[in-house]
């Protein structure tokens, strides 16, 4: 019964969505007040309905209801309550649930908290934001309905993906798609501003906060995959280049152009139109990224078995919202007039550099993932893009914006002096010289990009300093006004340092980690001592046990550094009967300078030997803890009170056409 | 500077760096691409040995022999031509024999070396490319979308020969 309630909410929220869609879109034309303020409502009582909708199917999920299909093929009554409640998003109709879940939040948000948002813009935009919803209902429901029953009832579930039952992997998802789905905002409004005809300041400060939470939220899904995949798929490796990796992370380099650019509208009055179009694009990388993932065209390791229908109906949606925008984009765009002028070398050119990079390697990814569609629909031979091509384009394209990433903020408005600000970074440049040369002669062997690495790592990190330490006029003025000053700079320059700083941490992690890998794989008896890395690793045996719905051999190594112990690591091979399906639990000990990490495999024989694999990952967790600092910095700039504040000076910023900052 | 020169400025700047862009997509484009071959294109001797391509079929049953210090040798079928594989590594948790399979590496005198082995996170998903080929040598059955549940059914109703 619950899961036909269920189903039959999501119905309804399709009706709500659809009127939603039209009656405030016409109200907005014909000024009608009444019907504009019809969206607010609707979008609180889609959210009811599909949270209705989701909470059945998670019910269905945790009282093990074996009538639902979807609960039959990705669920057990063996499994922890925990990934049972999971399951509701590990698989493709939860997964779209979920996918419409976020939608109804993001558009719930707007109707709530946008009291102060000109009544026709927020209605235009919940109409907008209704109408993706109203393609994603019908998706659902024409093709991936999640509540359909099956007759007889089986006796047990096939159980969850054993790779899915994983604490990074269950909220990865979630976490994802509230970055997707949050460029639907910036997106709804760049349309609501296309048929307005206008975008100026107010318009920026509405888009970049909603930019950032989605920018946020986006570093921290990825961020989850990678590091599910670095431990549980048991050789050390944190991204592959895989489509569906390519799939998030291309919407994370528009967004991340996104955010540079509306900051330029909001504070500049300028780079209006291209904000716009880079709002249309994100989010359409988004959309693309779902589909990607759900048609299963692309060979990835993503892919659950997959349905032509479904792919030929996103793909058809996909053809609609972003040959729609852009055919209006072209109409209107040019209608878009900016007042702000600045010369190439001031901070908006630094910005505008930022968004040339970012959407260049945006489009190089891209090509690089759909190359193999067009081979194959061309001349149908099958090709694979891999690592070696995106990192011979990517990196290259990258390394001057990271470069310029250090002078930008330093540099002022409109018109910049480059000498000064280079001097200023004097200091950056020796000593991040110094951390490269010191690298050189420390590590003698991996590839020379690693040095190169390290070092603009360093430059990019020292250079934000700089420009903090300028800010808060350290060592010129008394340290207690420094500190002053520090507390009172603004979150949203704290939310920069934050973002720049992290990066740069966490290209340090990269680059260590791609780089001076080190492994070692071998047959160990207990007793036996390999050296990986410059740690002793000493193999103690194996056991075998049993866990809540999986029996496991758990393998013992001590490892220690010229005789002095450091850890003893206890990695497992977990078996999962339900779906016969191994899995690798590595045993990982992270340090400042690297990751020791230990895999048991098979037995050897029956001599108590196993196969074991030993990794040195240099540098792995600075990429982990540069990701919190971005996604710390995102949330900062997210508590400016000016978001709040200045939100409602939009009727003064239309008496006068020059923006304030 | 007037403002039509300073459009001008930015333009030639992002030319020139799309154009650089371009140029290095391209060279990696000729130099990276891996192809997608089947056991019955290196048995019509279509494949330059040494040319790194990817290899997929399924693992055929009983032919997985592990060798010394991680060594494995394995099978590849599309189930009428068969290639031996011999590989150094970890095998992914879900490499099973009957199951699709893909292997990146090189053709040395007849045996393919690889040094990488992807197997997929779900075991009903079997790679486009590894279905594709199969229904080419005319071997594919579509059975039951969901198996018998108890997860051994792997072979998806193409056995080994």
């Amino acid at each position: 019964m619950v899961a036909e309630a269920g189903h039959f909410a999501l119905f309804l929220a399709l009706f709500v969505a659809c009127a939603q869609t039209v009656l405030p879109m016409v109200g907005a034309a014909r000024n009608n007040a009444q019907w504009m303020d019809f969206a607010r409502p609707a979008a609180v009582i889609q959210f009811v309905l599909v949270a209705f909708a989701f909470g059945a199917l998670m019910h269905g999920f945790i009282v093990s209801d074996f009538s639902l299909s979807v609960v039959f093929q990705n669920s057990h009554t063996d499994k922890p309550l925990m990934y049972k409640i999971s399951g509701t998003w590990g698989n493709h109709e939860g997964s779209m649930l979920l996918w419409v879940l976020i939608l109804s939040i993001f558009g719930c948000a707007v109707a709530v908290f946008g009291a102060n948002l000109p009544p026709a813009l927020r209605a235009r935009v919940l109409a907008i934001q209704s109408f993706i919803a109203v393609g994603f209902y019908l998706f659902l429901l024409l093709t991936s309905n999640p509540f359909s029953r099956q007759i007889p009832v089986p006796f047990n579930g096939q159980g969850l993906n054993p790779l899915l039952q994983d604490p990074g992997l269950a909220i990865h998802p979630p976490m994802l798609y509230l970055g997707y789905v949050g460029f639907s905002m910036a997106f709804s409004f760049a349309i609501a501003a296309l048929i307005e005809g206008r975008v100026d300041a107010a318009w920026g400060r509405w888009v970049r906060p909603w930019t950032l939470a989605a920018w946020g939220f986006l570093t921290g899904g990825i961020t989850l995959g990678s590091w599910w995949a670095y431990y549980e798929l048991g050789w050390g490796g944190w991204w592959f280049w895989d489509p569906v990796e390519n799939a998030s992370f291309m919407p994370w380099l528009a967004g991340t152009a996104l955010l540079h650019s509306a900051i330029m509208v909001e504070k500049r009055d300028t780079m209006k139109g291209w904000t716009v179009f880079l709002a249309i694009v994100t989010f359409s990388l988004s959309l693309l990224g779902t589909f990607l993932v759900r048609s299963g065209v692309l060979t990835s390791v993503h892919a659950f078995a997959t349905d032509p229908s479904r792919g030929v109906f996103i793909l058809l949606l996909l053809i609609i919202v972003i040959g729609g925008s852009f055919a209006l984009f072209a109409w209107r765009g040019p209608t878009i007039r900016n007042t702000g002028v600045f010369q190439p070398i001031s901070r908006e050119g630094g910005l505008l550099l930022n968004n040339l990079v970012m959407t260049t390697a945006a489009a190089a990814v891209l090509l690089g993932t759909l190359y193999p569609l067009f081979l194959d629909a061309l001349d149908g031979d099958k090709v694979s893009v891999g690592a070696p091509f995106f990192e011979a384009v990517f990196i290259p394209i990258v390394m001057p914006m990271i470069l310029a990433m250090a002078v930008g903020p330093l540099l002022g408005w409109k018109r910049a002096d480059l000498r000064f600000a280079l001097s200023r970074l004097r200091l950056a440049f020796v000593l991040s010289g110094l951390i490269g040369l010191a690298t050189w002669s420390l590590v003698t062997d991996g590839p020379f990009m690693g040095v190169i690495g390290l070092t603009l790592a360093a430059w990019l990190g020292l250079g934000t300093l700089v420009e903090l330490a300028g800010r808060i006029r350290l060592f010129r003025v008394p340290f207690s006004e420094s500190l002053s000053r520090l507390s009172r700079s603004p979150r949203s320059s704290w939310g920069m340092t934050l973002g720049h700083l992290g990066l740069a941490i966490a290209i340090a992690g990269m680059t260590g980690a791609g780089s001076w890998k080190v492994e070692s794989i071998q047959t160990m008896s207990p007793g036996e001592t390999v050296n990986v890395g410059g740690y002793d690793y000493t193999f103690m045996g194996a056991e075998d046990g049993q866990g809540p719905n999986y029996s496991y051999t758990r393998g013992t190594f001590t490892v220690t550094r010229n005789g002095q112990p450091v850890v003893t690591m206890h990695p497992e091979n977990r078996r999962y009967p339900v779906r016969s399906m191994p899995t690798t639990e590595a045993a990982i000990h992270s340090l400042f300078l690297g990751d020791l990490y230990a895999v048991v495999g098979d037995a050897d024989g029956s001599d108590g030997s196993y196969v074991t694999r030993l990794y040195w990952n240099p540098l792995v967790a600075w990429m982990w803890v540069g990701a919190i600092v971005m996604v710390t910095g995102a949330a900062v700039s997210l508590s400016d009170r000016r978001f709040r504040v200045g939100v409602p000076q939009r009727r003064k910023a239309e008496l006068s056409p020059v923006a304030k900052t | 500077m007037k403002r039509k020169y300073k459009r001008l400025t930015f333009v030639a700047i992002a030319g020139v760096f799309i154009a650089v862009a371009a140029g290095l997509m391209l060279s990696a484009f000729e130099e990276n691409i891996v192809f997608f071959r089947t056991p019955g294109d290196i048995a019509s001797g279509a494949i330059e040995e040494g040319r790194r391509i990817r290899l997929g079929g399924l693992v055929a049953e009983e032919s997985v022999t592990p060798g010394a210090d991680g060594l494995v040798h394995f099978v590849i079928t599309d189930t009428v031509d068969t290639v031996a594989v011999n590989y150094v590594g970890i095998l992914p948790d879900l490499f099973r024999e009957g199951q699709g399979v893909i292997a990146e590496g090189t053709l040395v005198n007849g045996v393919f070396i690889a040094d990488e082995v992807l197997a997929k996170h779900d075991e009903n998903y079997m790679p486009p490319e590894v279905s594709d080929a199969i229904k080419e040598a005319g071997q594919w059955y579509q059975d039951g979308e969901h198996g018998s549940g108890d997860g051994e059914s792997g072979d998806n109703g193409t056995e080994g020969q």
